[in-house]
């Protein structure tokens, strides 16, 4: 049975929630379970006008539905939009995301800005320039095989003289036509646009200091609000509940009111540092009982649970798994991580009575207009999110839950509230990507040929209600419904090796009680499963005999695969292994993986302390096969930034709780890599000018993670079989085989 | 509770109406509403905030307003002309060499720990031109990236440090 996404409906608040999945199919690419909000006022998206704008002065207006993030899609998608209309990027630009006015293309979330979003930008151009041409062939009194198009000027070949701009065509007008989709696009190896590295647009502005980050929006007779929460979430299930607020405790600061909707409670002032400590300082009573596992045995309590289980793949018969020359059988453990955006969320609502504009840095303003309405009461189609880009969050941090925030504050102080999280309430009440745990049992014959493979893991999937709802409404937490949930990711658990008996069983933990809030995390669960997985097969390399690289080449046969594997390797300078092999404390580790699209692979090169344990990764390589790179440049910082965050996450990152709470609550309690422990980079991108743009956003840290762990076993001989890799672990492992 | 303090940031003299123990970071944000320094975990612990006092990187999430009074502080917008100054140029650039560093070397993601890594960065080349590699790591080791742009910070911060020294020739 597969429980991959189709098609769910869920009814919400007066509007449809439709989770939209590629169906995941043996051997191909499939992508995330994606909210696409339906509902009213939206842009037609089968109008060519809600794609495009000409403007009388020769530019174009490109109306993107993905959010900047620091990626660089609002230039990316630019110049594939320029490429169609053959303009030049001084002559196009994009308008900022808001509801009403700009496409809803779901949420920019699977590296899909370009994957996803660019087709529709590049169909959208070519028609848009194909009708442009139509108009110019009439003007002209020429037919339309006889005119060329350069920087928006139409011309008659071999008589440039006779030219029209697009600006005097339909310069500022609404072009009125529907959006077919089928009009014909360029070859690509007529690209003057895509595939080169034009610098990005926001760059410019990040660094002088002019670029309006959300935290810097200020709006007329704002007030400043802060939640009050306790200091880090318990279980999902448990919620936050009051029993007593002593408003006497913070009668010496000035003008601050104290604002409580259900368990819902914050602080607004006209001063921010007022509410900054009103909040901090204010007494409250919790109802606090033990609701966790803490973070040492949530692994146990998910072995334990009672599971919907459900076989996602099952190939030839791995019933055979045993009779090989080689078998290896493990269990692998990861860790509950934060998003941790650098600077804490922040949102300003302006509440009206029966309207409300909510500026914030969501990653999917459709979907945060369903639930700002359903948080105020206020019809959606007078729901307005404005988006502004804030500091990278990679996935779902609390984006949504500031905007609820803020909302509800600003609904009951009646005036306009801009709520920033406290770097407590970021990290201690973030959805993070969900604790994992993997029963793996893999084997080869004697010529090193993979046999059979076999994967059961345990994971819960994403929550759905935000904590401000849950708080202020008494919403009961929920998960992603069956269909959409997150499960296991077949692309990263052997699909990169001919294996003719594979079985993959994913076995659904039910995450309201005794779970933390989880959501998607860049490249959700992938760094778990390469971790398992890559150890796996990099194990039976070992007991093979073979080297890690030549052992992959042997059991692969798609030719991308290969390509970005002998890539990294070269780039690398890979060293085989040789029969004489003896640990050094220098270690150097191979991996494949990737997120759902793209194909990648990671070398890693570390050196151990044996004494302190410590890690320290030297030089990380990634190679990254993301079908048409439309601007190289862009990926090539993508995949360092993966490189560095994956070294983070497999080295350092780890949320932990008590029975009580999360206690990862700062930098010192969430410490995260720092610039003295950053590895050397080198990032690999393979064009293919032919194949379909796909993710280039979060591939290559699961290859990266991976290529670490194995690299630790280079070095010194252990394998760990629980991240992070920290010199504690390291040390008690090194202690047991001395 | 308006206070009388006066401050001086970027070259200018202010009147300030926050109560004395204010952050300087939330003076420099909603009083004077400046976007460089900006909050990342109000511990120190993350570099988002930092301006210059006198020349050196400092908090501002933790440095009381009050502390600053009598003292020069530069913010991320004022860096230019203290570079200027500093350097005793006849005009301000439009951007310190570090920033157009940033730019050239396109190390930016997200941007928001660039006003931190953009002030530790100025001061360091102020008081050690010829940083080196490792030189520049230790010193820009309190101040974090979520994006993993390390790398492409040490390397535009080597390529200002040069362009700086040959400016100097």
């Amino acid at each position: 049975m597969k429980t991959f996404p189709r098609r769910d409906l869920l009814k919400a608040g007066g509007s449809l929630l439709i989770g939209l999945a590629v169906a995941w199919k043996a051997g191909g690419q499939a992508s995330d379970y994606v909210a696409f909000a339906t509902g009213p006022d939206q842009p037609d998206m089968k109008e060519l006008d809600t794609w495009l704008a000409i403007h009388a002065d020769n530019t174009a207006t490109i109306f993107i539905g993905f959010t900047e993030l620091g990626q660089g899609c609002s230039t990316a998608l630019l110049q594939i939009a320029a490429e169609e209309l053959d303009l030049e990027m001084t002559q196009v630009k994009t308008e900022r995301l808001e509801t009403h006015r700009t496409p809803n293309q779901g949420g920019t979330v699977s590296s899909a800005s370009v994957a996803r979003g660019g087709p529709k930008i590049r169909a959208a151009a070519a028609e848009a320039r194909q009708a442009l041409l139509k108009m110019a062939s009439a003007r002209l009194k020429a037919p339309l095989e006889v005119l060329v198009v350069s920087k928006g000027i139409v011309s008659i070949s071999g008589d440039p003289k006779r030219s029209l701009p697009y600006g005097a065509l339909v310069g500022d007008k609404a072009f009125h036509l529907p959006f077919t989709g089928m009009a014909p696009v360029k070859n690509p190896g007529d690209y003057k646009l895509v595939g080169t590295r034009i610098p990005r647009n926001d760059v410019p502005e990040k660094a002088s200091g002019k670029y309006v980050h959300m935290q810097h929006v200020r709006l007329p007779g704002m007030l400043h609000g802060r939640v009050v929460r306790p200091r880090g979430q318990s279980a999902y299930g448990a919620g936050a509940k009051i029993l007593s607020v002593d408003e006497g405790s913070i009668k010496d600061i000035p003008d601050v009111q104290v604002l409580r909707k259900g368990d819902f409670l914050g602080v607004v002032a006209p001063r921010q540092w007022d509410a900054v400590r009103a909040a901090q300082k204010l007494k409250v009573t919790w109802d606090t009982k033990p609701s966790l596992p803490g973070s040492t045995g949530i692994h146990e309590q998910m072995r334990a649970a009672k599971t919907m289980d459900s076989v996602l793949l099952e190939t030839g018969d791995v019933s055979v798994l045993d009779r090989a020359r080689h078998v290896v059988r493990q269990t692998y453990k990861g860790p509950y991580q934060a998003h941790a955006p650098f600077g804490p969320n922040c949102a300003i609502a302006d509440v009206k009575s029966n309207a409300v504009v909510v500026t914030c840095s969501t990653q999917n303003i459709y979907e945060t207009r369903r639930k700002i309405g359903e948080i105020t009461g206020i019809p959606v189609e007078n729901v307005t999110i404005r988006y502004f880009e804030g500091s990278g969050t990679y996935g779902h941090s609390c984006y949504d839950d500031v905007a609820q925030a803020a909302a509800i504050l600003s609904q009951l102080a009646r005036k306009p509230v801009r709520v920033q999280f406290m770097r407590w309430d970021e990290i201690g009440w973030d959805n993070y990507g969900p604790a994992h745990l993997a029963d793996i049992r893999a084997s080869a014959d004697e010529n090193g040929q993979l046999v059979a493979y076999e994967c059961h893991g345990w994971q819960h999937t994403w929550s759905v209600t935000e904590t401000s709802q849950q708080l202020a409404l008494g919403t009961g937490p929920a998960e992603t419904p069956g269909t959409g949930a997150q499960g296991l990711n077949p692309v990263n658990l052997g699909s990169m090796y001919v294996i003719p008996n594979r079985k993959l069983v994913n076995h659904r933990v039910p995450g309201i009680q005794g779970y933390l809030k989880g959501s998607f995390l860049r490249s959700p669960l992938d760094l778990s499963f390469a971790f398992a997985s890559e150890q796996t097969i990099d194990e039976l390399a070992y007991l093979a005999g073979l080297d890690p690289y030549e052992f992959r080449l042997r059991n692969m046969k798609d030719e991308r695969w290969l390509a970005v594997l002998n890539a990294v390797a070269k780039a690398a300078n890979w060293k085989p292994r040789s029969a004489g092999w003896r640990p050094s404390g220098h270690g150097q580790g191979i991996a494949l993986g990737t997120h759902f699209s793209s194909y990648a692979a990671a070398v890693a090169e570390i050196e151990v302390d044996r004494s302190t344990g410590k890690i320290v990764a030297k030089h990380m390589y990634g190679a990254l096969d993301a079908g048409l790179a439309v601007n190289p440049g862009f990926l090539e910082n993508q995949i360092s930034g993966q490189l560095v965050q994956a070294t983070s996450r497999m080295l350092k990152e780890e949320v932990t709780f008590n029975q009580t709470r999360v206690t990862s609550l700062d930098w010192n309690t969430y410490p995260i890599l720092r610039f003295e422990e950053c590895p050397e980079v080198t990032p690999i991108v393979v064009q293919r000018l032919n194949e379909k743009y796909s993710g280039g956003g979060e591939e290559v840290l699961s290859p990266a993670a991976a290529a670490l762990a194995n690299a630790l076993f280079d070095a010194t001989g252990i394998r760990l079989r629980e991240y992070p890799l920290t010199p504690e672990r390291v040390r008690v492992a090194l202690r047991v085989v001395a | 509770m308006a206070s009388e303090l006066k401050i001086r940031v970027n070259d200018r003299q202010w009147s300030i109406t926050s109560s004395p123990d204010t952050p300087l970071l939330y003076v420099l944000a909603d009083e004077l509403e400046l976007n460089g320094p900006r909050f990342g975990c109000g511990l120190a612990q993350c570099g988002s905030c930092s301006v210059l006092v006198d020349g050196v990187e400092r908090r501002s999430c933790v440095t009381p307003v009050s502390a600053v009074v009598g003292k020069s502080v530069t913010t991320l917008e004022g860096l230019p002309a203290w570079y200027a100054k500093r350097n005793g140029l006849a005009t301000a650039p439009n951007l310190h060499p570090v920033q157009q560093a940033f730019i050239d070397e396109q190390a930016i993601q997200c941007g928001y720990c660039y006003n931190g890594m953009t002030i530790k960065a100025a001061e360091l080349i102020s008081q050690k031109p010829r940083a080196t590699g490792a030189e520049i790591r230790a010193a820009m080791n309190g101040h974090l990236c979520r994006c993993g742009t390390y790398p492409r910070i040490a390397k535009a911060i080597e390529r200002a440090a040069r362009q700086i020294a040959e400016a100097r020739k």
